[in-house]
């Protein structure tokens, strides 16, 4: 059998194996390069490179769409003084990690925080491959370190006029002892050359020809196939199957029982374990979920939004007593639904058990999470286990938030040992199967003193806690603290950009059956919606400009203001809009990075909603690819507006009633809209790209068909509310 | 069985007749550049060129398709990169995950070989596949510039 070791000095390949092609072991992971699993001996955990100057970077994070993969290696390349053209990546895996101590820390890719968490460590371990390159070409001169320059991997000691290049000193280098972590120093990053820069992504090029293999797309030999039901309503179990109906069907090998939750046909190919799977009788226990309307669910939302009980958010001041004495008050309740992810690529992962080792070929967004669910059901040690990471079709949260596709592929991979099964879930099942974005409602309350100035704020947010869903251990005394995103009082993740001066925010928890997940921007997607569209609605109460009004709450908030500020000076806030076209804005913080967007729309009489362009900005503290940023920043939009325009999972009978993009909508080109994007990096912190801006797109967009139309659309999706002229 | 050519190669393949031509395709033959995205002719992640014509190949079965026909696949379409669709698409990063991309690139080829010099409502009219990552403007922008140095 070929397989590969993977060792201290560098990844070994069975020469057969990466020669035929053949990937019992893999080239598949490490696609940027067939020939990135060399025998080289790596500089350090971070950096390898070969005789022939290829500087190989190894990426933790998992690259999903999002740029991480190439913004990590510039920052590696930066510090290595490398040669960009000269730069490829590669994939440890998190069964290595977990052997070296966890030397390449978290692979978790989620939350944004590929580049913002890991961009200290990745660097020095840049700087640290740099000083012993130069080291090692030192010793060979015997001149001093100090005399010794480095420019795009060529090392120079001017003295002696001397040069080298870093694939000569490399093995030299290897043995060198890492400098200690303070003697490192990493550059000013005013004096970036690649970080910084808008480079070309390292991971383009396969994918325009096929070559780009993801999870999805894994072939190993004598591999078979699977297609696998759970039962349709959350909860529910399987009582029983009657496999003499399909056994004759063509490739038919063996239907297996997933744990008391499902069933799943095994076949030559996918094709034919879905059509027998189809074809199959089965019998469910859908339990008492069974009995769950849409109706249900909302109506529990709407009790919470007045219950008398509920989990503190934040609270400053005394907001009963200031709205008691107010002037006049204003009241709204807001509305979000369940949501898909949606990832493009469905759920899948292959899986090889043996009662030696178990090893597993899929696309996560936390490899080391995938390790822990196939131990976890392989019954083998963790050691026994190894899981190789693939290319994403996306992510979105739904490859972090579950690893049901691993513990599944794993099951059923178990019940023939020796045999490699790829497991892949039909578009259906995976909409039917999700870890949905929650669902919560939203009550607000405000009050205005006599000056007519903002006195009082009451938020009361119900419904669906991600926590409770995933990780109820999380939980502080019955407390998510994620449930607040956007809305916290202080610190660096994602601060209200407001000063309330009588403020109270609160969490009624009401969890229906469907189970809830970290969906691309999470819970601070519905907070933007609640407060941007419900301050747009105090602005228009008090007959304030919906900017200036805002402006007037953040002086403590410079850096939130300054973004705001800038998308309402490029759109032309305060200048006349073409005709017929109207101006709404929003602004938000999450993810460490603060994020504005101003958008122009027309609604004609008929209530046809057309976004024109938006304009937003992003303040991420430093920016590493702004051209990558950009690419983010407009897709944030597509899928914030997705969701705003057309995303909704609802439930009939305890199950999902959206299976497919026939009835769940996607925002597609005809309706794409112009997105300029300004990149405004303030410095001294790190913030996040991939998911903030959706926090804007929302209600940048409800606030501008407000000022088009005079509707203020409170319920997303908006295909819900009619925007036809009375 | 059935006889296909498929990037001018005729394959004799084993299969069900009601088989979409997508999961022949990806199984049988082997190309997994053609991507499985809703099997119901909605996101057009597995669009190939029939006779030169955008085809979701989910939704026919592979007995609908001759011998004679010439299918070809984005492994068909240029390996080495030098269509200019595929260059335009690498001169403005357009992929993000990608997965969409193989059947952007086939339906963005077929519009202009039927159409070198799209307007900007007629690429939108045409370009219906999904992009769940959101690269719609960049796709716009690269078949715009395809168009352009294929025009020369
Ligand atoms: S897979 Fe064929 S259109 Fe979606
Ligand atoms: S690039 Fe990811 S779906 Fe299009």
């Amino acid at each position: 059998m070929n397989t590969i070791t993977v060792s201290r000095r560098g990844f070994l390949a069975s020469g057969a194996a990466a020669a035929a092609g053949l990937t019992l072991g893999f080239h598949v992971p490490f696609a940027g390069d067939a020939s990135a699993q060399s025998v080289t001996p790596e500089v350090n955990a971070w950096v390898v490179i070969k005789p022939d100057d290829t500087v190989v970077v190894r990426v933790a994070r998992v690259e999903m769409g999002q740029g991480t993969l190439t913004g990590l290696a510039q920052l590696v390349a930066e510090e290595l003084e490398c040669d960009w053209d000269k730069v490829t990546w590669e994939y440890p895996t998190p069964g290595e990690n977990v052997r070296r101590g966890r030397v390449w820390q978290n692979f978790g890719t989620a939350g944004s925080q590929g580049i913002r968490q890991s961009n200290e460590y990745v660097r020095k371990g840049g700087a640290a491959a740099r000083m012993m390159l130069i080291k090692a070409a030192a010793n060979e001169w015997k001149v001093p370190v100090g005399e010794c320059t480095v420019a795009k991997g060529v090392i120079t000691h001017a003295g002696t006029g001397r040069s080298t290049s870093y694939g000569k000193v490399a093995a030299a280098a290897s043995s060198l002892t890492p400098p200690a972590a303070d003697s490192i120093t990493l550059k000013d990053p005013k004096t970036w050359t690649i970080a910084g820069r808008p480079l070309k992504r390292l991971d383009t090029a396969e994918k325009l020809n096929g070559r780009q293999v993801y999870s999805i797309d894994m072939k190993l030999p004598g591999m078979l196939n699977a297609a696998l039901k759970v039962c349709p309503v959350f909860g529910g179990k399987i009582k029983s199957f009657d496999v003499t109906q399909i056994e004759r069907m063509p490739g038919f090998k063996k239907a297996v029982r997933l744990g008391d939750t499902g069933v799943a046909v095994i076949a030559d190919t996918w094709w034919r374990a879905k059509t027998a799977l189809d074809a199959l009788p089965i019998e469910w226990d859908e339990g008492p979920n069974a009995n769950v309307q849409q109706a249900d669910i909302l109506a529990a939302q709407q009790e919470g939004l007045t219950a008398r009980e509920a989990i503190l958010g934040s609270k400053n001041g005394d907001v009963p007593a200031a709205l008691g004495s107010a002037r006049r008050t204003v009241e709204a309740v807001y509305a979000v639904p369940h949501q898909h992810h949606v990832t493009m690529e469905p759920m899948n992962a292959t899986a090889l058990w043996t009662a030696e080792k178990c090893e597993v070929w899929t696309a996560t967004q936390n490899a080391e999470a995938a390790l822990a669910t196939a131990a976890e059901v392989s019954g083998l040690p963790i050691d026994k286990n190894e899981v190789y990471r693939l290319h994403l079709g996306g992510g979105f949260g739904r490859r972090s938030s579950s690893h049901d596709f691993v513990r599944y592929a794993v099951l059923i991979a178990k019940e023939m040992p020796g045999t490699p099964i790829k497991t892949i879930w039909s578009r259906e099942e995976d909409m039917t199967h999700g870890w949905y974005h929650p669902a919560t409602q939203c009550r607000l309350v405000a009050g205005f003193d006599d000056q007519d100035n903002l006195s009082a704020l009451h938020m009361r947010i119900s419904g669906q806690s991600i926590l409770a869903t995933l990780n109820p251990d999380r939980l502080q005394n019955g407390r998510d603290a994620a449930t607040f995103q956007g809305l916290n009082p202080q610190g660096p993740e994602s601060q209200l950009g407001y000063t309330v001066p009588n403020l109270l925010i609160e969490h009624a928890m009401r969890n229906p059956h469907v189970p809830a997940g970290f969906w691309r921007g999470v819970n601070n997607n519905q907070n933007a919606i609640y407060l941007e569209c419900f301050l747009d609605e105090l602005a228009h109460s008090s007959k304030q400009d919906p900017l200036e009004f805002r402006r007037k709450l953040m002086a403590n908030h410079p850096k939130h203001r300054a973004v705001l500020d800038a998308v309402a000076e490029k759109v032309g806030w305060g200048t006349p809009a073409p005709a017929g076209v109207y101006r709404g804005i929003a602004q938000q913080m999450g993810f460490g990075s603060y994020v504005a967007a101003c958008a122009e729309v027309s609604v004609s009489d008929a209530g046809i909603l057309k976004i024109h362009r938006i304009v937003a900005a992003t303040d991420c503290g430093h920016a590493v690819n702004p051209q990558q940023i950009a690419a983010q920043v407009e897709g944030s939009f597509v899928y914030g507006l997705t969701a705003a325009l057309y995303g909704e999972i609802t439930v009939a009978n305890g199950r999902v009633e959206q299976e497919n993009f026939d009835t769940y909508q996607m925002l597609r080109m005809d309706e794409m809209f112009d997105v300029e994007t300004i990149i405004m990096p303030s410095g001294g912190f790190w913030g996040g790209v991939g998911e903030p801006t959706i926090f804007v797109a929302a209600p940048a967009v409800l606030n501008a068909i407000f000022a088009a139309t005079g509707i203020r659309v409170r319920q997303v999706p908006l295909s819900k509310t009619s925007l036809k002229k009375a | 069985m059935a006889r296909l050519s498929i990037n001018d190669i005729i394959r004799d393949v084993d299969v069900e007749p009601d088989t979409p031509l997508l999961w022949v395709i990806r199984e049988q033959v082997g190309l997994t550049g053609t991507k499985y995205g809703c099997g119901i002719a909605q996101c057009g992640a597995c669009t190939v060129h029939i006779d030169g014509v955008a085809t979701r190949s989910c939704a026919i079965p592979v007995s609908s398709v001759t011998e004679q026909q010439k299918i070809v696949t984005i492994e068909g379409l240029s390996p080495d990169l030098t269509h200019p669709v595929q260059k335009a698409w690498l001169e403005l990063d357009v992929p993000q995950c990608g997965y969409c991309q193989s059947g952007q690139i086939m339906a963005a080829t077929a519009l202009l070989s039927a159409n070198p010099r799209p307007t900007e409502q007629q690429i939108r009219d045409e370009m219906t596949n999904i992009c769940r990552c959101g690269t719609y403007n960049r796709i716009k922008a690269a078949i715009e510039l395809a168009s352009n140095t294929m025009a020369g």
